[in-house]
C-alpha cells in the first residue's frame, strides 16, 4: 500500500467528486433561505412545500403505478429467464440477448418503442411506460438472479427429482426458496430503476400522464428551486436504502460486473 | 428405458419453453421488433406528419455528410472522448486501489461507487446546475480567493463534468474486476526480474487489464454520445450532441428516417467497440 501512496489522490478525488454534489443538495434541502446559496438556518419548509405541490403528487402516483407494475412483471419474467439460461441452454446468443437491454443506450430503446407503438397504433399512457420499463427491468432481475444461481448447490434439486418430484414441484419447492434473496434484490433494483428512469418514459408516456422524472425535468428546465433539493433528498434516501438492502441480500457488486 | 427417452427430450424442451419462452418472447416483441423497425426506417422517406412513407431512398444516409450534421457528430465524439479519457484517468487508479483494499473495505468502496449511479439521473444533473451557477459554491469560492466569477454553466466543460459524473461508476466497475483478476505473482515476477514499478505497469498490468479498460470505455463513451439531457441542462442548448439530434428528429422535426440513421450510427459505434473489446479479451486470455 505504501508503494502506491500517490494513488490515494485520484482515489479520494473520485469519492469527493461522486459525493460532494449529493451532500450539497441534502444540506441545502434543510436551508431556510430562499436563495439556495446562503445558509439561513435549519428548516423543513421545503419538504412542506413539496407535499403541497400537486404536479409532483400526480407524478409520484403515476411513477408508483408504473414502477410497481413493471417490477412485478420484470421479476416473474427475469427470474424464469435466469433459471432457463443457467439450467437449460448454453447458447451465447441467448445470453447476449438477455443483457442487450442493459447495454443499448436508453435513447435507442426509447425511439424503437415509440416507433413500434405508433406502428401498432397503441395509445400512449402509463401502460406504454410500464411495458417499456419491463424491457430493461427484466434484464437486471435476470442478471442478479443468475449470479445467485451460479453459486447454488444443484444437489438439492437433484435430490428432489430423485425422490420423484415433478419439475414444477422441484422449481416451486426447492429452486425458488433458495433463489428468494436474489429475486428480492433483483425486484428492488428493477423498482428503483423504473422509479428514476427518464429518457424512455419521456418518449413513451402520454403528455397528460407524466411520471415523476418527467415532472422533475420540466421543473429543472425552469431553473433552480429549493423544492427540488427536498425532493432530491427523499429520492436519494429511497435509492440508497434499496441498493444497500439489495447488497445485503446478494453479492450485488459481483452480479453487476 | 428407450420408452422414457422421448419423454425426457419433450420434458427438456418444455422446461426450456416454460422458463425462457416468456422472457425472450417479451424481448422479441418489445425490443427486437422495435429495433428492426427503426433499422428499416433508415431506407425510407419521411412522412409529412412523422412516421414513414414506404418509398425506398438513400438520402437519409447522404444527409449525414451535410456539414451541419457532421459538425454535430464530430463535436459530440470529441466531448464523449474527453469524458471517457477523464473517466479512465480517474477510474483506473481508483479501481486499482479498491482491488488492493482488505476484503471488508473493498465491498464498502464498491458499493460507494455504485450508489450514486442508482440515484435519479436528473437529480444528479441538477446538482451540477446548482454547483456551477454564477452564484453557486464554485464561483463563491473563486470570488473569495479574489479570482472573480467565471462562466462555468452552459459551457462544454459543464457538459463534460455532467457526463463524467453520470458515467464514472460504469468505468470503475469493469476496471475493478479486470485488475482484481490479475495474478499478483505476475507483478512480483516482473519486479523480481528487475523491472521498475512503471515498467511493470506498462508491460504487465495494463495489457492484461486492457479488456476491462475497453469495457469501461464502451460504457462511458456510448451513453455519452446518446445523452440529450446533459447537453440541454448543463450546456444550455448551445451545444447540440448526437443524442439531442436524435431526440429532435423523433419529437420535434418528425423526421423519423433521419433520426433512425443517427441511432444506427450510435449502434454501429457500440458494436464496433464491443468487437474491439472481445478481441482484446481474447488476446489478454492467450497471454496469461
Amino acid at each position: 500500500m505504501r508503494r502506491h501512496g500517490w494513488l490515494r489522490l485520484p482515489f479520494w478525488l473520485t469519492y469527493l467528486f461522486l459525493y460532494a454534489p449529493i451532500v450539497m443538495l441534502v444540506v441545502m434541502s434543510f436551508n431556510r433561505n430562499k436563495s439556495p446559496y446562503s445558509w439561513g438556518g435549519f428548516s423543513l419548509d421545503w419538504y412542506g412545500r413539496l407535499a403541497g405541490n400537486a404536479s409532483i403528487r400526480t407524478g409520484l402516483l403515476n411513477t408508483l403505478i408504473v414502477a410497481l407494475g413493471s417490477t412485478a412483471l420484470s421479476t416473474v419474467l427475469g427470474t424464469l429467464l435466469a433459471v432457463g439460461l443457467a439450467r437449460h441452454t448454453r447458447s451465447r446468443l441467448l445470453d447476449a440477448l438477455s443483457t442487450l437491454p442493459a447495454i443499448l443506450p436508453d435513447l435507442v430503446i426509447a425511439i424503437g418503442l415509440l416507433a413500434f407503438y405508433s406502428a401498432i397504433k397503441l395509445t400512449l399512457g402509463l401502460h406504454s411506460v410500464l411495458i417499456a420499463h419491463t424491457v430493461f427491468g427484466m434484464a437486471f432481475v435476470a442478471a442478479v438472479v443468475r449470479a445467485r444461481l451460479g453459486g447454488m448447490d444443484t444437489s438439492l434439486e437433484e435430490a428432489s427429482r430423485d425422490l420423484g418430484a415433478t419439475p414444477l414441484t422441484t422449481f416451486v419447492k426447492v429452486t425458488l426458496p433458495t433463489l428468494a434473496p436474489g429475486i428480492l434484490a433483483g425486484a428492488l433494483l428493477a423498482f428503483t430503476l423504473s422509479l428514476d428512469e427518464f429518457v424512455i418514459a419521456f418518449f413513451t408516456a402520454a403528455p397528460s400522464e407524466p411520471t415523476l422524472p418527467i415532472v422533475i425535468y420540466s421543473m429543472v428546465r425552469f431553473g433552480v428551486t429549493p423544492e427540488i433539493n427536498a425532493l432530491a433528498t427523499l429520492l436519494l434516501a429511497v435509492s440508497f436504502t434499496v441498493v444497500i438492502v439489495a447488497q445485503r441480500l446478494t453479492r450485488l457488486t459481483e452480479a453487476l460486473r | 428405458m428407450t420408452a422414457r427417452q422421448p419423454a425426457r427430450v419433450v420434458g427438456k424442451a418444455a422446461g426450456r419453453l416454460a422458463t425462457m419462452g416468456p422472457g425472450f418472447g417479451y424481448l422479441t416483441v418489445f425490443l427486437l421488433v422495435p429495433l428492426a423497425l427503426v433499422l428499416s426506417y433508415t431506407v425510407f422517406r419521411r412522412g409529412r406528419f412523422g412516421g414513414v412513407v414506404y418509398e425506398p431512398t438513400g438520402e437519409n444516409f447522404t444527409r449525414l455528410a451535410d456539414p451541419l450534421y457532421l459538425d454535430v457528430v464530430i463535436g459530440s465524439v470529441r466531448l464523449a472522448a474527453i469524458t471517457t479519457l477523464l473517466a479512465l484517468l480517474l477510474g483506473y487508479p481508483t479501481a486499482y486501489m479498491i482491488a488492493r483494499l482488505p476484503a471488508r473495505w473493498k465491498v464498502v468502496a464498491l458499493v460507494a461507487v455504485v450508489l450514486p449511479f442508482w440515484t435519479n439521473f436528473l437529480i444528479r444533473t441538477y446538482a451540477w446546475i446548482v454547483l456551477l451557477n454564477s452564484e453557486g459554491p464554485v464561483n463563491s469560492g473563486l470570488k473569495a480567493l479574489g479570482l472573480g466569477t467565471v462562466d462555468l454553466l452552459y459551457t462544454d466543460g459543464a457538459i463534460v463534468a455532467g457526463l463524467l459524473y453520470a458515467y464514472l461508476p460504469l468505468m470503475i466497475l469493469p476496471l475493478y474486476s479486470a485488475v482484481e483478476r490479475l495474478d499478483p505473482q505476475l507483478r512480483e515476477a516482473s519486479a523480481n526480474l528487475g523491472a521498475r514499478p512503471a515498467r511493470t505497469f506498462w508491460s504487465v498490468t495494463l495489457p492484461l487489464s486492457l479488456p476491462g479498460v475497453l469495457t469501461g470505455c464502451v460504457f462511458v463513451f456510448v451513453p455519452s454520445l446518446g445523452n440529450f439531457v446533459i447537453p440541454e441542462l448543463l450546456g444550455g442548448g448551445r451545444r447540440i450532441m448526437v443524442g439531442n439530434l436524435i431526440r429532435d428528429q423523433f419529437l420535434k422535426a418528425r423526421d423519423w428516417p433521419f433520426g433512425s440513421v443517427l441511432a444506427l450510427a450510435v449502434i454501429a459505434v457500440l458494436v464496433l467497440l464491443l468487437f474491439a473489446q472481445a478481441w482484446a479479451a481474447r488476446r489478454a486470455g492467450r497471454g496469461a
